[in-house]
């Protein structure tokens, strides 16, 4: 097991490599630049954006630039942000926490509705409840979220005007009332993401349980005179919950890189709008750091699942 | 005639018979008003007026929470290095210059204590030299003295090339000395009509040298005090992250009376225009909303029965469509659209004119920009005495048709007009933003009626504004027949904005396309007007430079106007902002307040 874990880790040192080198080439030859809104200020001599072009390094070549910024990395520093001049690691970290509390709660909601809703559906295949979460579903899933997002707005917000749709980072007040509004300003974000996972996420959990549901030791377990309730839960649930494990573990990455549309939409200070704010500013450093730190998440959190996957069917061999 | 004229008039102020706001109206009526009215009189040795404040609280503070929504958040917080005006914005939360401008364009004072004039000695008679008195007793937010040092400093750091500060066009030309503590006297190289540049708006913010000294030159970006501001301003700082939110509490110690109104200050980012007018206007969730670039319809609809209403400020800005008058589609050495080559359709006078008869501008005004947009023949649009009357604009097919006709472009099988083998097919380029796609759309279809055919190009903001010297589809390299876009004129003055299309400055590719003549446009009397206009101190005669070379571009069709733009801002009802069209928006916030 532990040899495995190790020779994983291994293959993913090239592999990162690769990542990091097609993202650096992809974002060095992309069009646009950084200074370029200081190119239409009558007030901005050329000279200077092009003093800062070579005193950000932005005119050596591309593979210079490529070494630079690994070996910089390498010594933990992420370089700096080239439109607020303030280090990527700080940016990054003082938007990390709002990510994981707005993702990471529609996550939670979206397993809390899904789990149960996708199993009870499994046990009454074709039933009214079945048909009634199924199309909920379908409708879940094909709804985008800035559609959602602003319909939830244009409700809960401007025509019963009970939440707020601004989201701020320093609200006033401390201890309950802290709290209180802190959970408000996030309840439409977090169930515009949280139902739109949801609904794939039922579909995932009904299929897997329908697929087990049909097996003989079901038929056998049930033969012995063991209750509906712990037929489903002990011997049914287990097994059917295999791959939808391996499913949320891929989720967790992008719990860390944030949701931007909906960020966008409700201005959630997270990592999806620092993401988005910062390519359309052609800010290669945060833009590379960002793309970088979700590519190290999604190659650790598949060597995770895969392992999980061992412990939960050991049936399946790591070698 | 309009010389002397001025001259017994400003006399007649001098003297008392004549009350400046008289002299004021009396110069609207000639064409010439607002900031640099004011500048007229000062140098004709009237003082420049200072702006009057309808500040009206009596205590300091008590005014609550003050809610800004700016829907593209500042990101950094040193004035001179701001990319864009939003971060401009947030640094003058904090920092302040000695002097900005009110909504009319009259100076008001900040951290001077009085408005420099050849009368109080303060202005040369000669205009290479200005002296500031700084108002005394002003502290930093942390407790030093601020004094004639920090200016003095704030222009030794701008100028090291090493600090690559944005703002260096203003202050490399000058000298700054200290002739005490609390007086500065700014040089000049020439006589400077417009010396009210440095040191004043936003890009005169002063910084304190105790805290930027080590600071200087290629260290400029390791200074904490570019994340966490200490000015002298109104509101002091409290938290900053880069894009989304600056936090500010009162400062108990403003120097200014009752001054500020508002207990804390908020400045959130991010989003888009549309729902930050909504959460002013609609929802009232926030104060104010910063540069409200809707459609018209929608705040229309918005602000039935909403807490907010929107707001305008005039200003210089013009969207234009400049015409090439080099040949995008031939390459001689190594570029396209090269000085050496004559664009094969636009060489011939009357296919411009036609184009301009082609734009029909009330139909944009009315479509686009609403209330937010007025319809004009020129390019320099502002200050209101610069503003040229001799110019005039029609929208009509058949004259564009006839003027065609008589040129000897008839049209062909397809209805596209040809002369000579060359057909009248032209590329339109801009950058993508809905309003302009929209106006594309409105002059393509005269064109179309004209017989003439438009093919439209529309490129990412992000690339159509960069210097990217690899970039073909830059506006500066102009690879296309017409482009459309504007130049924001950040001052109320024009000589910056009419320099840029001499001759000297036409964009190639031997100066990597930084050359600020993107039209390509070559005119001797044009050189010499705006040559002459940088030296002249007489002010009606500069006014009388200037209207010249708005008039030369006009008539030669170089750019054709397609709406002079209004800032436009969301307030909540209760808010009295203070918003001018010369100045960022809050370049006067110590004067803004809540009516209860």
């Amino acid at each position: 097991m532990s040899q495995y874990v190790l020779r994983r880790l291994l293959i993913a040192i090239p592999s990162l490599l690769g990542i990091s080198l097609v993202l650096f080439v992809v974002l060095a030859l992309a069009p646009g630049d950084p200074f370029s809104e200081l190119a239409t200020n009558p007030n901005v001599p050329p000279e200077v954006a092009l003093a800062l072009r070579a005193k950000f390094g932005l005119d050596d070549p591309i593979y210079l630039r490529y070494l630079h910024w690994l070996n910089a990395m390498l010594h933990g520093d992420w370089g700096f942000s080239f439109v607020s001049r303030m280090n990527v690691d700080t940016l990054i970290l003082q938007r990390l926490p709002t990510t994981l509390y707005v993702i990471g709660s529609a996550q939670i909601l979206a397993l809390l509705i899904a789990i149960p809703v996708g199993v009870y559906a499994a046990t009454k295949p074709y039933s009214l409840f079945d048909q009634v979460a199924n199309t909920l579903a379908f409708v879940g899933f094909s709804l985008p979220t800035f559609f959602t997002g602003i319909l939830f707005i244009l409700i809960f917000s401007v025509t019963l005007d009970w939440l707020p749709f601004v989201y701020t980072t320093d609200i006033k007040g401390t201890g309950i009332h802290w709290l209180a509004e802190t959970i408000r300003q996030a309840i439409m974000p977090v169930a515009v993401l949280g139902l739109f996972q949801a609904a794939s996420m039922t579909r995932f959990v009904r299929s897997a349980m329908l697929d087990v549901i049909r097996l003989d030791y079901v038929t056998t377990a049930r033969a012995k005179g063991i209750g509906q309730r712990r037929v489903i839960i002990k011997h049914v649930m287990r097994n059917a919950m295999i791959p939808v494990v391996t499913l949320i573990a891929l989720q967790i990455p992008a719990v860390f890189g944030g949701a931007i549309v909906t960020e966008q939409i409700f201005r959630i200070p997270g990592i999806g709008s620092l993401l988005i704010s910062s390519i359309l500013s052609n800010d290669t450093p945060v833009v590379m750091a960002v793309t970088f730190v979700f590519a190290c998440l999604v190659v650790l959190f598949n060597l995770i699942a895969d392992v999980l996957y061992g412990w939960l069917d050991p049936r399946i061999s790591l070698r | 005639m309009l010389d002397k004229e001025l001259r017994s008039m400003i006399g007649d102020v001098k003297d008392g018979r004549m009350d400046r706001r008289g002299f004021i109206q009396r110069l609207a009526a000639v064409g010439l008003t607002a900031p640099l009215a004011n500048q007229i009189l000062a140098l004709g040795g009237v003082a420049m007026a200072e702006g009057v404040s309808t500040y009206k609280p009596t205590k300091r503070g008590g005014g609550g929470a003050l809610k800004l929504l700016w829907w593209q958040g500042p990101t950094l917080l040193n004035p001179h290095f701001a990319t864009g005006t939003k971060d401009q914005d947030g640094s003058r939360l904090f920092y302040e210059p000695l002097a900005c401008w009110d909504p009319d364009g009259n100076m008001k004072l900040v951290l001077a204590t009085e408005i420099p004039s050849t009368q109080n000695g303060l202005l040369a008679a000669d205009g290479k030299s200005v002296t500031w008195k700084l108002k005394p007793g002003v502290k930093w937010h942390d407790g030093k003295p601020f004094t004639a040092d920090d200016v003095v400093f704030t222009w030794e750091y701008i100028i090291d090339p090493a600090t690559a500060a944005v703002t260096v066009a203003t202050y490399r030309d000058i000298t700054v000395e200290k002739v005490d503590d609390l007086t500065v006297r700014l040089g000049f190289k020439k006589p400077t009509p417009f010396w009210a540049d440095a040191f004043v708006g936003a890009t005169g913010q002063i910084l304190p040298k105790h805290l930027f000294a080590e600071f200087k030159g290629s260290k400029s970006r390791e200074a904490p005090a570019n994340l966490a501001p200490v000015g002298t301003g109104p509101y002091k700082f409290v938290e900053f992250k880069p894009g989304d939110l600056i936090r500010g509490v009162i400062n108990p110690e403003y120097h200014m009376p009752n001054r500020p109104h508002f207990d804390t200050i908020e400045m959130k980012g991010g989003g888009d225009a549309v729902s930050a007018a909504r959460a002013v206007i609609q929802t009232g969730e926030y104060d104010f909303g910063w540069n409200i670039q809707v459609e018209d319809d929608v705040l229309l609809r918005l602000e039935k029965g909403g807490k907010g209403k929107t707001i305008y400020a005039v200003g210089g800005d013009t969207e234009f469509i400049a015409l090439n008058f080099t040949d995008p589609t031939t390459e001689v050495d190594g570029e396209r659209s090269s000085i050496k080559t004559k664009h094969p359709l636009f060489s011939d006078p009357a296919v411009r004119k036609a184009l301009s008869l082609l734009v029909d501008r009330e139909s944009i005004k009315k479509a686009i920009y609403g209330r937010a947009g007025r319809t004009t023949a020129n390019f320099l649009n502002g200050p209101e005495k610069f503003v040229s009357k001799n110019t005039t604009w029609e929208f009509s097919v058949e004259k564009a048709s006839k003027i065609l006709d008589d040129a000897g472009w008839k049209p062909g099988a397809d209805g596209i007009r040809e002369k000579d083998g060359k057909r009248l097919k032209i590329v339109y380029q801009t950058s993508i933003n809905g309003p302009r796609q929209k106006t594309q759309a409105i002059v393509k279809q005269a064109c179309q009626k004209a017989g003439i055919d438009v093919e439209l190009k529309s490129v990412v903001a992000s690339v159509f504004f960069s210097s990217d010297v690899a970039n073909p589809d830059t506006y500066a390299k102009f690879y296309a027949d017409i482009e459309m876009f504007q130049i924001p004129m950040s001052q109320p003055d024009p000589a910056q904005h009419m320099r840029r299309y001499h001759s000297s400055n036409v964009a190639a590719k031997e100066n990597k396309w930084q050359g600020t003549n993107f039209p390509r446009w070559i005119n001797k009397d044009y050189d010499a007007t705006i040559d002459a206009a940088d030296g002249e101190m007489d002010p009606v005669k500069r006014v009388a430079l200037y209207i010249k070379a708005n008039d030369l571009l006009f008539q030669d069709t170089v750019f054709i106007p397609a709406q002079h733009r209004l800032k436009v801002e969301a307030s909540a009802n209760t808010l009295r902002p203070v918003i001018s069209g010369w100045a960022n928006e809050t370049d006067n916030l110590f004067d803004w307040y809540r009516e209860e």
